[in-house]
């Protein structure tokens, strides 16, 4: 049993199997090991049954192309793909004002909008246009602007310690005293790493000081359906922006979703105000993949396309998705349960009120390492937990653990 | 929210596709696409090789293959033998570790990485931005890829050689001895894109003499390793002797052409180094990071599954080689269709390289023809795909070159 932290990082993630059933503990210590994969109930990597299936159908056809994919990749998964986050009836894909470059994962397509937004946006070449991600933010968003050539990388307030949850007037006071034009990174849904998005309300809010300033919306969208089961609900606030008139870009991970970490599967959709300016920016965009990786990947652009529009497929792994986001909804509800049920001190509401793979349990380091040390239950040293590492086998112990580590370590 | 868009300062860019574009919009029934960077079977189109489908069903079969980012360098087993495939199992660079390979995405995503690396490490400098020397002529992307990395000081060493149809080794020599110490130079292996000439081993040890005693770095592209002498260590030749002069190098490759897999994207960078190993390949960690993360399993596991299995080995190995035959059997025939069509011109340059790349040495007048007036698309500076003429259309080919050089044009 283990909290497997779920982010690569420099930590050491531990892996630990039922040390109170089976008394195995099993360690390993690898700083670059991505431990971001969604886990079964079994602890087990999943392949969704959908993509078991569209893999077989892949492997024995005759019929399919062999050559390079065109450098913006496969069109009939860009497109797909842009749908799934703006919405089948979307206006602005009506508009035809809706592109796309399929791109490697999730931080290719952050690398890609990166590197055009340097070259092209608020002037030329003008690296000095302020980029703002959240405080804290997934590792890498910072690397990936400042690669590309951006001078200017800002925190923007988000996590509130305090009150475990959004810290909506730092975040609403960032935007408002950041240079017109500048970049904001906004994770679509299920934040990373504290599990905590606005709510609707909020997403209002912080949209309209955007379009006041000006300010150029980059989603993240690593999670989309995984976060709460339904895909509509996950693109709400992408979907908002849209049809407030904004023009964003939205970088697309298919890996969380459809389970396909290894083949790297993104998508960048770029919302424009007309045709041409899309026309314009995807040329550009395609001179940038050129002499970044040439053309993307087929296998899992594949995959996803076949996927996305058949409607029998596209079905199936609707149900596939709703499996992993309630086995983690799940888990959220049980762990909750079971400290209220134990009278632990504090409140944990936020374990329900956060969604996703992640959660800022709201331990301080010395619990942190007491869970550690004492009980074998492994998480990062902010607090955050994988939800995906909770099973009904370790749940118990996992509650009991976190009891102990707040009630003996202050 | 203002009228304006925010990409209205980015300029149109036509797409480097065009050529394909106009090919594919062209209704001529003639039309012939020599424009191509695939391996086109007799057939006309790319095809996986029989092994490489069957390993593919296997792959996609296997329960005990899991989904899990991958490292960040790549399969292990994967980088280990494409490794061994360029410098030699028994290489003195392997057996001393003075080697580390990254799983790439292609070999664009090799270069790239390498030119990323060597901004940031060569030559002790954080920032060094060249120069770097690449091959007149030589493939589009070649420059803009550097310079993206930040490696602004692009130049060119003379490599065709018009007068002789050919590549004049003295030339090259005499450039990299008048190209400033420490300089990277840019040299493929074998499979020169676009214009499929190549070095002479004689050639080649003057090169890398004149590389040792200049203190010129190498950075080894070699996109088709097997296909065109049909020998792995033939093509990889220039490498293993570099290797064995004791010079430090980057190389990138590719298994696009060899494995026929090009949809997936498999590259592979590989770094001989004298020490600081460790230090390097951590830097590299940091860039691919920021490139693209990790890199796709499922090619580099079909090339993995062959490389390490030596039934699959020589099974791949006699693919390789027909592959590399057929190129062989195309130029010959071409030749002897144009020489007995006649005129003034030698042909013995098509049949001199191997591989899928051939230079013609037409002018831009003669490539406008062939491609307004014939519908055979070529590149602009008149080199072609070999493999994409066939026993259907070499005739038309063959006359339609003919008339080109011919005609007053």
């Amino acid at each position: 049993m283990g909290l497997r932290d779920g982010d690569g990082g420099h930590a050491a993630g531990v892996e630990v199997t039922s040390p109170y059933l089976l008394g195995v503990v099993r360690a390993y210590d690898h700083p670059n090991t991505k431990l971001r994969a969604y886990r079964t109930d079994e602890c087990q990597p999943w392949v969704l049954p959908v993509v078991r299936k569209v893999e077989k159908m892949i492997a024995d056809d005759h019929s399919l192309n062999h050559e390079y994919l065109p450098i913006l990749g496969l069109p009939e998964f860009r497109s797909s793909a842009s749908k799934i986050a703006l919405g089948e009836d979307s206006p602005a894909i009506k508009d035809n004002r809706v592109g796309a470059v399929q791109c490697l994962g999730g931080t290719g397509a952050l690398k890609i909008g990166a590197e055009f937004l340097r070259r092209w946006y608020n002037g030329t070449d003008n690296t000095k246009t302020p980029v703002y991600v959240s405080a804290p933010t997934w590792e890498n968003h910072n690397a990936v602007f400042s690669n590309a050539g951006f001078e200017d990388i800002r925190p923007y307030k988000y996590w509130d310690a305090g009150k475990r949850g959004l810290d909506l007037e730092g975040f609403l006071g960032d935007l408002e005293s950041a240079p017109d034009h500048s970049i904001f990174v906004l994770h679509a849904c299920a934040h990373n790493p504290t599990g905590t998005d606005p709510t609707q309300d909020q997403w209002k809010k912080i949209a309209d000081v955007m379009k006041r300033k000006s300010l150029f919306a980059f989603f993240d969208s690593a999670y989309q359906g995984f976060a709460s089961g339904n895909l509509d609900k996950d693109a709400w606030a992408v979907r908002y922006f849209v049809s407030q008139g904004f023009e964003l870009f939205c970088a697309q991970s298919f890996s969380k979703n459809f389970g396909l970490y290894n083949e790297r599967v993104g998508n960048l959709t770029v919302v424009a105000k007309d045709q041409d300016n899309l026309n314009r920016a995807l040329s550009q965009m395609e001179k940038i993949v050129r002499i970044t990786w040439s053309n993307p990947p087929s296998q899992g652009a594949r995959l996803v396309a076949i996927t996305l529009n058949t409607p029998e497929l596209f079905a199936e792994w609707k149900d596939n998705v709703k499996t992993m986001a309630e086995r983690v909804l799940l888990m959220r509800a049980q762990l909750k349960e079971k400290l209220k049920a134990l009278g632990t001190p504090g409140t944990w509401e936020h374990i329900t009120e956060q969604i996703g793979m992640f959660s800022f349990t709201g331990l301080n380091p010395k619990q942190v390492e007491y869970l550690v040390k004492e009980k074998h239950v492994y998480l990062m040293a902010s607090g955050r937990i994988n939800m995906c590492g909770l099973t009904t086998k370790n749940i118990d112990y996992v509650a009991e653990s976190i009891h102990e580590a707040v009630t003996t370590v202050q | 929210m203002s009228a304006r868009s925010v990409f209205d300062g980015a300029v149109f860019m036509p797409s480097q596709r065009k050529l394909l574009e106009d090919f594919k919009r062209d209704t001529h029934p003639d039309k012939v696409n020599l424009a191509g960077r695939e391996y086109v079977g007799e057939h006309g189109h790319t095809t996986w090789l029989p092994l490489v489908r069957k390993i593919k069903q296997q792959i996609a079969t296997d329960p005990t293959l899991t989904p899990e980012h991958p490292p960040i360098l790549g399969i292990p087993e994967f980088t280990r033998r494409a490794t061994e495939l360029a410098l030699g199992k028994d290489s003195p660079a392997i057996m001393e570790s003075r080697v580390f390979g990254v799983q790439t995405v292609g070999c664009t995503g090799a270069v790239r990485l390498g030119a990323e690396l060597l901004r940031s490490c060569y030559c002790s400098s954080s920032s060094w931005s060249g120069p770097i020397l690449l091959s007149s002529p030589c493939d589009d992307s070649l420059a803009g890829t550097f310079k993206a990395a930040g490696i602004e000081d692009v130049q060119y060493y003379r490599y065709w050689d018009a007068e002789s149809n050919g590549v004049c080794v003295e030339n090259i020599v005499h450039d990299l001895e008048n190209a400033p110490e420490q300089c990277v130079v840019v040299l493929f292996a074998s499979g020169h894109r676009p214009t499929g000439a190549e070095l002479s081993q004689e050639d080649w040890k003057r090169v890398a003499e004149v590389m040792v005693k200049r203190q010129l770095f190498p950075f080894f592209l070699i996109p088709a390793q097997g296909l065109c002498s049909g020998s792995l260590e033939q093509d990889a030749w220039p490498i293993r002797h570099c290797v064995s002069l004791g010079l430090e190098l980057l190389c990138a490759q590719s298994f696009s052409h060899n494995f026929g897999l090009y949809g997936e994207r498999v590259g592979h960078l590989l770094y001989v180094l004298k020490q600081n190993l460790l230090a390097v390949q951590s830097q590299a960690e940091k860039f691919v990071q920021t490139l693209w993360s990790c890199p796709p399993m499922e090619g580099a596991r079909v090339v993995a599954t062959v490389l390490s299995n030596p039934a699959h080995l020589v099974d791949w190995q006699e693919s390789v080689k027909a592959i590399a035959e057929r190129c062989m059997l195309i130029r010959e025939r071409l030749r002897e269709r144009l020489r007995l069509l006649g005129g003034p011109w030698h042909w013995d340059h098509i049949i001199k390289p191997g591989g899928l790349y051939c230079s013609f040495g037409l002018n831009t007048q003669q490539v406008e023809f062939l491609v307004q007036k014939k519908h055979i698309y070529l590149l602009p500076n008149g080199c072609l795909n070999v493999s994409a003429i066939n026993s259907r259309n070499l005739d038309y080919v063959a006359e339609s070159i003919h008339q080109a050089l011919s005609s007053k044009l």
